[in-house]
């Protein structure tokens, strides 16, 4: 065979998967090019903002506003104060039906899925107006529970963390029971009954095979319902009636009311840097999870 | 059906994927008409070699041509090629006369001519009157053929399969392998065929590329690679074979202090394989000259149908811990005497089916 | 009784046992779907103010709603409101999917290091709160003059409804037979031409799950409106929201229990596309 100062075809045949791979590239750029100009570069905008002081010039002076004032200190401690009891109330109501759901047949499963997906696909307003409905002071708890003599005077719901607390649970939980009933039902059923024969009771099978094996789609869950709590309006702004503020109130009271962009960006660049730091970790947590789970 | 058919030539084809080689240089010419195995174990390069040639993959660098043109650089659908997939991959949503309609369609073909080609195609592959069918009613064997249809209505000038029986039962499979073949002959395409099946390879092929590890081993009719492997690797892969280590000096093989004549000449020195086939070992009553002689004793004697497998344990002092499987048909004369388990028994070789291979240590 | 006595776990649990988590699990079920159930007795109470449950009945709410255009103080245009809704919500439909289509495409069949650069950053509009590209979007259709405008709310709703696009196709052409487009292109059809011939119709039922789901996402978004929308083109989630949170209109409820109809719908559609599919 004649040696070839150049393979055969080779320089041809670069160039052809060059521009195969910019073909598959070019379907991805209208996608990315919305998402650029409207997320990269607005966001990248807010950031530059907030380090605008109110005269114009650079400046820190708005985070520093905000490590110092006390309404801000108040607003951080009701944020995660808020996620934090939400997400530990979404996993205790929503772990025992995940798990119902994912140790009955299929077909009760789905018809108990679409009692969780019918909440999920209503409108967030109308979930929240039916909380404001309901937890009222002549609303249907408060009625039902005077008519029985339960309470001699209605309790206040709304307008505070209670009434808070309850409408961001009902909205949040099938946030949490998607992920976990997906993973708990990807759990070979085999293992428990390993560990069944090996001895173990049903309570000792429980925690030690199928609880740590549901544990990434727990978290995953988990995850997702503490970000999204943390950036939340809506609800806390319907149902808390101005007494709980939230960060994401926050933000926008600073521009609605006080056009003070500066202030609104710094606030919202410290929640997305925290909402980025949680997810980061959470990353890295799943990735080694997974690892542990093959087998 | 086809007027004249193409050959195919490949020259220095190299894929490589990061640090993994997939192709490494492979070149080898498919006459015009033939029947061409490409065989290898998973992950050999067989598969590649042939999306390769579909134009599915394109090599870091080489030449693939069809007849004179060279077509690497041209995409799929302008290469005139028929293809069956592993899968087959029948479009579900179209019924069985679509499938096969579809080239001619993407050709502008008639509805008139479509519909004759069409009903052609499905009575070359004996499906007639089954048209009207989806494709979820029918069984693997006939959706098999359907791909087929669809691969040979516009009257490819080559033909490549991938795997096409591996999906089916072996007793289907078998008849099928009989089918393809007289399906080749009939149309006069070049077909490259792709198995891990060394039996299906020995039973359809004009030639045989035996592929591993990228690269191309052996190419040769099934006879010649069955009875004349270049290396211990495609002597363990072709067929049933023992396979004893030897030393190899001045042209005189020997095992321990037995010196073995060979059949062919043995020019370099150092170690070697002897590649001894089961069906070709017998036992032998008394020493001759045209044959290799093994002693040892009788370890396992199972029945297997048409034929009887013998498990020999060598003599350790001459052999080392080896064995050798000796196959007889059931039927011959030697039934009643064949010695039992724990007896002696000397077995021979004769001088011609005594082919030694470089036994693979440090190389490939 | 024989019922109970039935084995319902891998460990052999009697169905005696678990009666607890069956109550628990109904308990919970009905919480979380009966609370927005309570919007629909709401809608046809004659009162003006919020009291359950209503003591008297009358349609007056769902004729303000209809006939909200007929007002001449245009306190509350409603019917204008779902208009632009609907309008919007159509338009991210021919937006959100084809792009999120082709994108989900170009990376199922890309080279993983692509695909593992790229996918954070287009699924990136779930990531970030919400509120934050709210205020972005808002800040930037300032500079551009796009605040109030359909194309600004389309273009809005589109960036939210689009991860999911990608989300749903990527996992359909997961699943689907990519040899099948690798056959069309070995008997003649050129890329494109075996992606619209033979993948589209196979991946109908996740494009139209797509589309149902844009829609939704659209209809339903309320905090990008927010800022985005008002005046002539206020969505009707954002007047919803203004009188949620600033006086009690009992419209709202007559609107809650249209919605609550409509979602379900599509849910029931969705679930038997997905069923049909299988």
């Amino acid at each position: 065979m004649a040696v070839l100062d150049q393979n055969l075809n080779q320089a041809a045949l670069t160039q052809l998967a060059r521009r195969e791979h910019y073909t598959f590239f070019g379907l991805t750029l209208p996608y990315l090019v919305l998402v650029g100009a409207m997320i990269i570069i607005p966001i990248g905008w807010l950031f530059f903002l907030s380090f605008v002081g109110r005269d114009g010039s650079f400046s820190f002076e708005n985070y520093e506003r905000m490590i110092n004032s006390k309404a801000y200190i108040r607003i951080f401690l009701t944020t995660f104060k808020i996620s934090i009891l939400t997400t530990f109330f979404c996993a205790l109501l929503g772990y025992p039906l995940a798990y119902f759901m994912s140790q009955i047949s299929r077909k009760w499963a789905n018809i108990c899925m679409i009692g969780v997906l019918i909440p999920f696909w209503t409108s967030l307003l109308v979930r929240t107006y039916a909380w404001l409905v309901l937890l009222q002071k002549k609303g249907l708890v408060n009625s039902v529970a005077v008519d029985l003599g339960l309470i001699s005077e209605p309790i206040k719901f709304v307008h505070n963390t209670s009434g808070t607390l309850i409408g961001m649970v009902h909205i949040m939980l099938p946030f949490l029971i998607l992920p976990l009933y997906a993973n708990m039902r990807a759990i070979d059923p085999h293992c428990v009954k390993a560990a069944s024969s090996l001895g173990a009771t049903p309570t000792r099978a429980f925690w030690t095979v199928f609880f740590p094996l549901s544990i990434p789609g727990l978290l995953a869950g988990l995850l997702i319902v503490f970000v999204l709590c943390l950036g939340f309006y809506v609800t806390p702004a319907v149902l808390g009636g101005g007494k709980v503020i939230m960060a994401a109130m926050k933000i926008s009271s600073n521009i609605e009311l006080y056009f003070s962009w500066g202030a609104a960006s710094a606030l919202g660049v410290v929640l997305l840097v925290v909402t980025m730091l949680i997810l980061f970790i959470a990353s890295k947590l799943v990735s080694l999870d997974q690892f542990g789970q093959r087998s | 059906m086809a007027d004249s058919s193409l050959n195919i030539s490949i020259n220095d084809v190299t894929k490589t994927y990061g640090d993994f080689h997939a192709l490494k240089d492979v070149s080898l010419e498919v006459t015009s008409g033939e029947f061409l195995t490409l065989l290898g174990p998973s992950g050999s390069g067989k598969t590649t070699l042939l999306m390769v040639l579909a134009g599915f993959t394109s090599p870091d660098y080489g030449s693939v041509k069809f007849g004179d043109e060279e077509v690497i650089l041209k995409p799929p659908h302008l290469r005139g090629i028929g293809m069956v997939f592993q899968n087959y991959a029948l479009f579900p949503h179209m019924n069985v006369v679509e499938n096969v309609g579809y080239p001619q369609k993407l050709r502008g073909i008639s509805k008139e001519d479509t519909r004759e080609s069409v009903e052609n195609a499905l009575a070359t592959v004996k499906l007639d009157g089954l048209g009207h069918r989806r494709v979820d009613e029918l069984s693997g064997g006939q959706r098999q053929r359907v791909a087929l249809a669809r691969a040979i209505v516009f009257q490819p000038k080559i033909l490549l399969m991938d795997e096409p029986l591996s999906a089916l039962d072996k007793k289907l499979r078998e008849e099928m392998q009989i089918e393809l073949r007289q399906l080749h002959d009939s149309l006069n395409m070049t077909t490259v065929y792709v198995t891990h099946d060394q039996k299906e390879a020995l039973t359809m092929s004009d030639r045989i590329a035996v592929i591993n590890d990228g690269q191309l081993m052996q190419l040769g009719t099934p006879n010649e690679i069955y009875r004349r492997p270049n290396n211990a690797f495609i002597a363990d892969f072709i067929g049933e074979s023992s396979s004893l280590p030897a030393t190899v000096k001045n042209g005189i093989a020997s095992i321990g202090s037995a010196k073995l004549k060979g059949a062919q000449k043995l020019e370099k020195d150092g170690n070697f394989l002897l590649v001894i086939r089961p069906e070709k070992l017998f036992i032998a009553t008394k020493k001759s000259r045209d044959a290799n002689h093994f002693e040892g004793v009788v370890e396992d004697s199972i029945f297997q149908g048409e034929s009887q497998l013998m498990v020999i344990k060598l003599d350790p002092q001459n052999y080392g811990e080896q064995s050798l499987r000796l196959r007889l048909p059931n039927g011959s004369a030697q039934d009643d005497e064949l010695p039992g388990i724990g007896e002696k028994v000397t077995l021979g070789l004769k001088v011609a089916d005594s082919y030694f291979v470089e036994a693979a240590n440090g190389g490939a | 009784m024989g019922f109970l006595d039935k084995n319902v776990s891998d460990t052999q649990i009697k169905l005696r046992n678990r009666l607890w988590l069956y109550f628990l699990s109904a308990i919970i079920l009905f919480l979380l779907i009966v609370p927005s159930l309570v919007v629909i007795p709401m809608s046809f109470s004659s009162s003006q103010y919020l009291e359950f449950p209503p003591k008297e009945w009358s349609f007056r709410w769902y004729e303000n709603y209809f006939f909200s255009w007929k007002v001449e103080n245009g306190f509350n245009d409603w019917m204008a409101a779902t208009r632009t809704s609907l309008l919007v919500a159509v338009l991210t439909i021919f937006v959100a999917t084809p792009i999120g289509t082709l994108a989900a495409y170009g990376l199922t069949n890309s080279t993983s290091r692509l695909r593992a650069a790229l996918f954070p950053i287009m699924i990136s509009p779930m990531m970030v709160p919400i509120i934050l590209v709210a205020i972005g979007l808002f800040y930037f259709y300032v500079q551009f003059k796009m605040v109030n405008s359909i194309l600004g709310l389309v273009l809005g709703h589109s960036l939210v409804a689009m991860p999911l696009v990608l989300i749903i196709v990527m996992s359909a052409l997961k699943n689907y037979d990519m040899n099948q487009e690798k056959v069309a292109r070995s008997l003649g059809a050129s890329r494109p031409r075996a992606f619209v011939e033979i993948t589209l119709p196979q991946i109908k039922f996740s494009l139209i799950s797509a589309s149902l789901i844009s829609f939704l996402t659209s209809f339903d978004e309320i905090i990008i409106s927010l800022f985005v929308s008002g005046g002539d083109n206020s969505t009707i989630t954002r007047s919803m929201f203004l009188a949620l949170r600033d006086q009690i209109d009992p419209t709202i409820a007559a609107i809650s229990t249209i919605l609550i109809i409509i979602s379900s719908g599509l849910l029931i559609i969705s679930q038997l596309l997905s069923s049909k599919s299988k």
